[in-house]
């Protein structure tokens, strides 16, 4: 079979555009989006200074009085008030967007987006009041 | 009164330019008018040489879809008088090749689409004595949703991973496997997930959420692919805890 090369003769003049570097700053939604890429990263940080406290623990009373001495380090502190604005960030935006992933069914009716992210609200204030009871008994 | 309004419109003509040009046409701004009929007055009154696709007129053929001011829309669907006075900067979908002016190349597109194996996949058919596979109005409303894409391929040009990522299977193939996971006739979702779970599939998506935004039949493919990795993970935990169990 022949080609008509009248229908592929700009065939590989295909026209490509290349995604710039800083694509998510034109609009609203994306830099929401990468905010919440970036600001993972104190999230995870946080997660990093909870496992080294048990490892700490599991070191000795010695090394955790060390630890719990850099916990009152002005460093620390900053580094605690930056990650919990995150956390609370996260955890928000989190909430908000359960729905989209969770889909329950009561017998044949859907349950509604805001009741489970009431729900979600509710797990987090209930596991933060017994949290809080926990160490303030302690 | 203002009475036309201006459209830049790329050009893209590969015999003419390597790189695509903007040309402003002045085209009169009714109240009844989408931007399609705009770009139908340009071709019937002022440059016969500008080629774009449209079919239906009525936002189901899913031909027409371009960008109007950066954002991807059906541009059956989107009046002129939204963005008055003006200018409106219309531009073929990105994230794909363009092969002249606001036509793009959809041909990876399709290649995706038939990964995902978009039919009813059955392990043995039932003879045909034994009528038609039953399907309930609830089991029906389980993947309804998700079988009214029109494959206007908004959804790519809204997801930046589309770009960064050009193997990205992407929010409207990932949405169709859905469709078919959740008929309960069908029986192919292991096969699908086997695709899905690569490297290009669900874990690819990062949850930008614009797909579903943008989509003009609210088919929500941003909740089908998080859906997905709920499902996925489950099965993981499941063949983790369960190995016995039947896989």
């Amino acid at each position: 079979m022949t080609i008509n090369t009248q229908y592929t003769k700009f065939r590989p003049q295909r026209y490509q555009t290349r995604v710039p570097i800083f694509w998510w700053v034109h609009k609203w939604a994306h830099l929401r989006f990468i905010t919440r890429e970036l600001t993972s990263v104190f999230v995870a940080i946080y997660a990093f200074v909870l496992l080294f406290q048990l490892w700490a623990l599991n070191q000795g009373a010695e090394t955790y009085a060390l630890f719990l001495a850099w916990l009152r380090t002005p460093i620390s502190i900053g580094l605690h008030m930056v990650a919990l604005l995150f956390v609370i960030f996260h955890s928000i935006t989190w909430f908000n967007l359960a729905p989209k992933a969770l889909v329950l069914r009561l017998g044949t009716k859907r349950v509604p987006d805001a009741v489970l992210i009431v729900l979600n609200y509710l797990a987090w204030g209930v596991l933060s009041v017994v949290i809080a009871w926990i160490m303030l008994k302690a | 009164m203002q009475t036309t309004i201006s459209l830049e419109i790329q050009r893209y003509r590969p015999e003419q330019e390597s790189e695509p040009v903007y040309q402003s046409y002045e085209v009169p701004l009714r109240k009844d008018w989408v931007i399609l009929d705009a770009l139908n007055y340009i071709k019937d009154n002022l440059d016969g040489s500008l080629s774009y696709r449209w079919s239906c007129r009525m936002g189901v053929c899913g031909s027409c879809g371009m960008m109007a001011n950066g954002t991807p829309v059906l541009t059956c669907a989107t009046f002129l008088e939204t963005y008055a006075p003006g200018p409106i900067r219309v531009e073929p979908l990105i994230n794909f090749p363009v092969i002249r002016d606001l036509i793009i190349d959809m041909s990876e597109f399709i290649t995706k689409l038939k990964q995902m194996k978009p039919w009813i996949v059955r392990e043995e058919e039932q003879p045909l004595s034994d009528g038609e596979y039953l399907q309930t109005p609830d089991q029906l409303t389980e993947y309804k949703q998700y079988s009214m894409c029109i494959n206007c391929m908004l959804c790519y040009a809204a997801c930046p991973i589309v770009g960064l990522e050009p193997g990205f299977l992407g929010p409207a193939a990932i949405a169709l496997a859905q469709r078919y996971n959740f008929d309960n006739r069908d029986q192919g979702k292991k096969q699908r997930t086997e695709i899905l779970k690569e490297d290009n599939g669900i874990y690819e998506c990062t949850f930008v959420g614009e797909c579903s935004i943008v989509c003009p039949k609210s088919v929500d493919p941003a909740g089908a692919i998080q859906r997905y990795k709920v499902a996925a993970a489950a099965e993981w935990w499941k063949s983790l805890l369960l190995p016995w169990g039947n896989r």
